[in-house]
Formats: C-alpha cells, sequence, structure tokens
C-alpha cells in the first residue's frame, strides 16, 4: 500500500532483466536474458516448448533464483527469493492451473489468506470489494455467493486475475491464461488484459497463441533455447514470429504462406 | 463507482445486476433455493433430519419408552462425550484427513483422570489440563508425520489407535479400573448435573433471538454497502421455528429430569466452533486447504500449520470427550474408548453432513449426527438386541450415510457445485 505514493505513471520503467541466466546442473535453462517491462504495457514472452519461458517466469515469481545477472525493480536491484516477497513487492502471477479452492465461493476465493478483519471476517466489505473490482474489470461473474465450481473456464480465468489484482501488483504474470478457453472466453481474457494494461500495470504474459499474443501485446519477446531471440511488434507477420520462435524460415508456416502469396500473384 | 451509482443506478443492487441470475426473494424465494440445492445434491442438514424422524418413528413404535422424557435425558447425557470427539473429527475431516484413534485418545484421556486425580490425588483441573495438553501432544505428533513425512493421516493414526491403547492399559496397571468417587463434582456433573428450568428455557430463546437481530444487523450493514439482502421474513421465520422447536424440547425434557448440564456445554462448544469455521481466517484456510491444498499454499495460507491445528485440534477434543465419558461412567477403565467409540463418533460426523473427502461440513454435524447415533443405539438397547445386532445395524447405517455423502458429491460435481 506504501507504493501508491509512489505509483509509476504509464510508460514508466518497472522491471529491467539484464544478462539473467539460471543453470540447473549441466542444463543451461535461461542464459543472458533480457527483459524490459513499462507501466500500462502487455510484454508478450513467447518461445516453442523448452525455450526457457516457464523458468523465466518461475524466476520473477520467486520460485527459482537466477544463477547470474540482474533484476532491478522500480530502479532498485532486487533479491525475489520467495514466492511471498515477489507478491509483497507487487509482482503478482497467475499460475496456469489458476489455483482456486472449487469448494469456496468467489467472495472467499479472492480474498483467501488475506481476509479482511481475520477474527471476524467482514463479508459485506469484502463482496463489496470484490464486485468492485470485478465491475472494474467489466467482469460477467453472475454471483460472487456461488462456489467457483459452478463457474465456466473463462469466468474461472477472470477469478483468478482478479485475485492477482487485488494486492494491488505493478506488474502481473499470466502463464498462458487461454490455453484451455473456448473462442468467446478467450475474447473475454483478452478484453480482460487490457483493461488490466488500461489500469497502468504492467502485464507479461506467456502463450503459445500468436494469433491472442498479436492481439493485445505491445511488445513480443521472444525466448530460443533459453536465449534472448529478438523483440517484435503486433504488426510482425506469422511467419516471421514462426520463424524467430523455430529458428527456421523454412517449415510448413511458411512454406503455406508462400503458397498462398503466389496463389495471390496469378490471380 | 459513486457516480454511476448517483446516475439513477441507484435501484440495481451491486450483486443483482446481472441479469442472467435469478433473484431469489422473500420466503418463496428461500424455498425455491432450498428446493434446488437439495436436487443438486447440496443435500446440507436433511439427510440427518428425516433420519432422525424415521428413527422416531420405528423405535417409538416398537417400544413407546423410545420417547418417554427421561430416556431422551439419558440419551443427550451420553450423547455429550461422543458429542465431543465428534467436533474433533469435523475438524480433520474438513482437510481430508482422518484420526482413527480418537477412541484410544479419550480412553488414554479417562486413564490420565483416574491415575492423575483418584490415585496420585491431584487436584482435578491439574487432571484434566494433564489429559487435554495429552491430546494436544498426540495432535502434534500426527500432524509432525503428516507434514514432515507425509506419512497418510490414515497409517499415522491407525498407528496412534494402537500405541495409545497401549499408553492405557499400561498406566492403568494389573488392576486396570480405577473408579472415580461418585460424590465429586466431576462424576455429578457427568450423571446428575441438569440445567436450571430459567437456563434451559433461556438457552431455547437465545438462539432465535440472535437469529433475528444477526440478520437484522446484516441486512442493515447489505443495504448500507448497496447489496441485495434476504428479506427479514426469511430471517424471522427460521428464528420462530427454531425458538418453538426448542421451546418445546426444553418443554418436553422438563417433563423428565431436564437438560443435562454436560449436553449443555457440549452445545456451547458446537457454536464456538461454528463461530472459528465460518467467521475466522482459521476456519476458512481449514475448507480451503480441504478443497485444494496447492492453491491454498499459493494464497500465502501456511498449510501445514492449518493441518497441525486441526489435527491438535481433534486430539483434544477427544481427550475432552474421553474426560467426559470417565465422568459419565464414574470409572477409568481398560474398556473405556475401546468398541464403538471410534466408529461412533466418525460416523455421527459424517451422518451430519461433514464430507470425508474435505471441504465440506460444518460444526453442527456433530451435534445432529451424535443425536442420530445416539438414537439408534439407546433404541436398539432399549429392543434388548444383543451388540452383535446392534454393531451391525450401527455398522450398515454408517455405510448408508457414507454411501449418501458420496452420492451427492457425485450430483454436486454433475451440477456445478464443490
Amino acid at each position: 500500500m506504501a507504493d501508491v505514493n509512489t505509483a509509476p505513471a504509464i510508460g514508466d520503467l518497472l522491471l529491467r532483466l539484464r544478462g539473467v541466466g539460471k543453470q540447473f546442473g549441466a542444463v543451461t535453462a535461461l542464459e543472458g536474458i533480457d527483459l524490459d517491462v513499462h507501466a500500462g504495457e502487455v510484454v508478450a514472452l513467447v518461445g516453442d516448448n523448452g525455450a526457457g519461458k516457464s523458468t523465466l517466469v518461475k524466476v520473477l515469481a520467486g520460485v527459482h533464483q537466477p544463477t547470474s545477472g540482474t533484476i532491478e525493480y522500480l530502479g532498485k536491484q532486487v533479491t525475489l527469493d520467495t514466492p511471498g516477497k515477489a507478491l509483497e513487492m507487487g509482482i503478482a502471477t497467475v499460475f496456469q492451473d489458476l489455483a482456486l479452492c472449487e469448494n469456496l465461493d468467489v467472495v472467499a476465493n479472492l480474498f483467501l489468506g488475506h481476509e479482511i478483519s481475520p477474527w471476524r471476517m467482514d463479508e459485506v466489505q469484502m463482496e463489496v470489494r470484490a464486485w468492485t473490482l470485478l465491475k472494474e474489470l467489466a467482469a460477467r461473474i453472475p454471483s460472487v455467493r456461488e462456489p467457483v465450481a459452478s463457474l465456466s473456464g473463462g469466468q474461472r480465468q477472470t477469478v483468478a486475475i482478479a485475485r492477482s489484482l487485488l494486492s494491488d501488483p505493478q506488474i502481473i504474470m499470466l502463464d498462458e491464461p487461454t490455453a484451455a478457453l473456448g473462442v468467446a472466453q478467450t475474447a473475454e481474457v483478452l478484453n480482460l488484459i487490457e483493461r488490466v494494461r488500461a489500469r497502468g500495470h504492467g502485464v507479461i504474459l506467456i502463450s503459445h497463441n500468436m494469433e491472442d499474443v498479436r492481439a493485445v501485446a505491445d511488445r513480443i519477446v521472444v525466448l530460443r533455447l533459453g536465449k534472448n531471440n529478438g523483440i517484435f511488434t503486433a504488426e510482425t507477420s506469422h511467419q516471421e514470429l514462426v520463424a524467430a520462435i523455430t529458428g527456421a524460415s523454412e517449415n510448413s508456416v511458411s512454406r503455406r504462406a508462400a503458397r498462398k502469396l503466389e496463389e495471390m500473384d496469378e490471380v | 463507482m459513486a457516480n454511476t451509482l448517483q446516475n439513477g443506478e441507484k435501484s440495481v443492487r451491486l450483486d443483482q445486476a446481472d441479469t442472467r441470475v435469478r433473484q431469489d426473494a422473500g420466503l418463496l424465494g428461500a424455498l425455491r433455493g432450498f428446493i434446488d440445492r437439495v436436487r443438486s445434491g447440496d443435500l446440507g442438514m436433511l439427510p440427518v433430519a428425516i433420519g432422525l424422524l424415521l428413527i422416531s418413528i420405528v423405535f417409538s413404535l416398537l417400544n413407546p419408552v423410545f420417547l418417554a422424557p427421561n430416556n431422551l435425558v439419558n440419551l443427550l447425557f451420553d450423547a455429550a462425550a461422543v458429542g465431543f470427539i465428534a467436533l474433533g473429527v469435523v475438524c480433520v475431516l474438513l482437510l481430508g484427513e482422518i484420526d482413527l484413534s480418537i477412541g484410544s485418545m479419550s480412553g488414554l484421556a479417562s486413564a490420565i483422570i483416574g491415575v492423575l486425580w483418584v490415585n496420585s490425588g491431584l487436584p482435578l483441573i491439574v487432571a484434566i489440563a494433564g489429559a487435554l495438553a495429552m491430546g494436544a501432544l498426540v495432535g502434534m505428533l500426527y500432524g509432525f508425520l503428516r507434514n514432515r513425512f507425509e506419512m497418510p493421516s490414515f497409517v499415522a493414526t491407525l498407528a496412534g489407535l494402537l500405541a495409545l491403547l497401549g499408553l492405557q492399559l499400561y498406566i492403568l496397571g494389573p488392576t486396570g479400573s480405577i473408579n472415580l468417587p461418585f460424590t465429586s463434582p466431576l462424576v455429578r456433573f457427568g450423571q446428575i448435573l441438569i440445567m436450571p428450568t430459567w437456563l434451559s428455557y433461556l438457552a431455547a430463546v437465545i438462539p432465535g433471538v440472535l437469529i433475528v437481530l444477526g440478520g437484522m444487523r446484516t441486512s442493515q450493514a447489505r443495504t448500507a454497502a448497496n447489496l441485495s439482502s434476504t428479506g427479514m421474513s426469511v430471517v424471522i421465520v427460521k428464528a420462530a421455528v427454531l425458538t418453538l422447536a426448542l421451546v418445546f424440547a426444553v418443554y418436553y425434557l422438563e417433563r423428565g429430569r431436564g437438560v443435562p448440564l454436560m449436553f449443555g456445554v457440549f452445545t456451547l462448544f458446537v457454536v464456538l466452533l461454528n463461530y472459528a469455521l465460518t467467521r475466522t481466517q482459521w476456519g476458512r484456510s481449514l475448507f480451503a486447504v480441504g478443497g485444494n491444498a496447492e492453491a491454498a499454499r499459493r494464497s500465502g495460507i501456511n498449510v501445514r500449520r492449518i493441518r497441525m491445528s486441526a489435527f491438535v485440534a481433534c486430539s483434544t477434543f477427544a481427550a475432552l470427550g474421553g474426560v467426559f465419558a470417565a465422568a459419565r461412567l464414574a470409572s477409568a477403565s481398560q474398556q473405556a474408548g475401546s468398541g464403538d467409540v471410534n466408529l461412533n463418533a466418525i460416523a455421527a460426523a459424517v451422518i451430519g453432513g461433514t464430507s470425508l473427502f474435505g471441504g465440506r461440513g460444518s460444526a453442527w454435524s456433530a451435534l445432529l449426527g451424535v443425536l442420530v447415533i445416539m438414537a439408534i443405539s439407546n433404541g436398539l438397547t432399549l429392543l434388548n438386541l444383543s451388540s452383535s445386532l446392534r454393531y451391525m445395524i450401527t455398522g450398515a447405517v454408517l455405510a448408508i450415510a457414507v454411501i449418501v455423502d458420496s452420492l451427492a458429491r457425485r450430483s454436486r460435481a454433475s451440477h456445478g457445485r464443490a
């Protein structure tokens, strides 16, 4: 809450990674990673399986410790040694499996572990804050007093994102938020990401889905085999991205695109 | 927010903006919501209510003495000890864990009372404190085994069942039985003391008054916060029905000896545990860990500490139940806590509606479940059935309760309720 006075304006640098590396025994999972995240910006982190996306997320979430490099947060160099510390500093993570308690209702899930007045929980105040937050995100949750088990996948994703926002973080990391969702629900979550950006948070989005990434990301950071492999914008073509991710320009995607281009020329 | 509200949206409550949700208002709405919940497998207290009704009808037809006031008073005296143990069981079941050594723990506690108080001549209060401390210690051990070695509580407490029984036999020594003095306050508490008539009636009226007052306060707070509130009519009807039932129960028991003080104390603990489970962070954490331990951990809940606290609460309640059982029987013997005590306590919690699978339940399930179990055991005793038959019937009832729990769980899953 002390951050309120020093809240960074949109465009300020929140997080700066320089030369971050991570070794697991003989395996180099990350090497010399540079990454900047600004306030009010969506940075997409893309890469193939084993590119090091999840490792990087875990480093930022305080789950893993980097073996080299520096992490600067709000201009100060920091060490993130526990998940609790990362959360406290203002880096919230929405994990791929969401980590919700299905037997509890939405309000209980939002405030889990941070209930208002622990010895005599203030249900009314918690419910009001829950509704206010959900409205700000224009989230369509029918009732916050139903157990989470009765919500759809997209609604659960919304609850998980709302929960990460409750502690008013500077940066929120979303790990594959649309992987398990349908078309409408995916659109809903992408809308949600835009609203989170509009609130001035920095967003790190990890996704395999290039359509989603290009739809919301301001910058697209490609990782390949644990190294930076270029920074792109949403205007970058699909082939270019795939080429950066796979490291080869000659593949089925590029071939098909080339064929299409040829057909167009013939017509 | 405030701006949009002033622009003529005042009539729409914060939580009623979504038109897809049916808003159940008033008495009929509450009834409709209740029926919906039951149909989807959220049975709540319904099985217990039906069970108690069936049991009363069957047993009173077979033997009219069953419903005689003094028999019911006896039943309540018997219920308190097992009820305390069932309260502890609720705590561990909420986590999806189990404690199979509660019977042995209660037996050990009664043995400690006998040895410390009668044999060693220590003050009663010290003996009780010793028994409770032993319970807390055993619970810590279970919690440690579960947290440190990931030992399934099923196995840890099964080992504890034998070990505690051994300890009980060891400290009772070769005589194997210690009689507690009949004139002592503890035994009088366990066998004779009943609540004064005025206190009984007061206790019967207070819940209704509290429900109305609490309902009014919640309703005011919610309206002030621009949230919808269930109409006061529902609250008042609820309170009226409850008060009528309780006053009638007290009136009926007063025609016999009256309401046992021991049962009153038990009910007080049920209310306290209910508050802890529903209104405190600790209770919420129990439900969360029982529902999804990993999610609870990532939310910053110290899962190990919660587990530890549940095991400690369970064993301590079991020890307290053992003290009450010793008071009831006026003795500490090798038989205390053996036989069907274990299963009765677990069955009581499950029959009352606490799920074996974790994350669902309430303190009230211990109270209602123990009434069902004790009614069955009392009724069967009145019929002069041999203990062989009694065991079989009680076993069947437990099996049915677990089947109902499983079926309700499946139905809830298919209806999108946890």
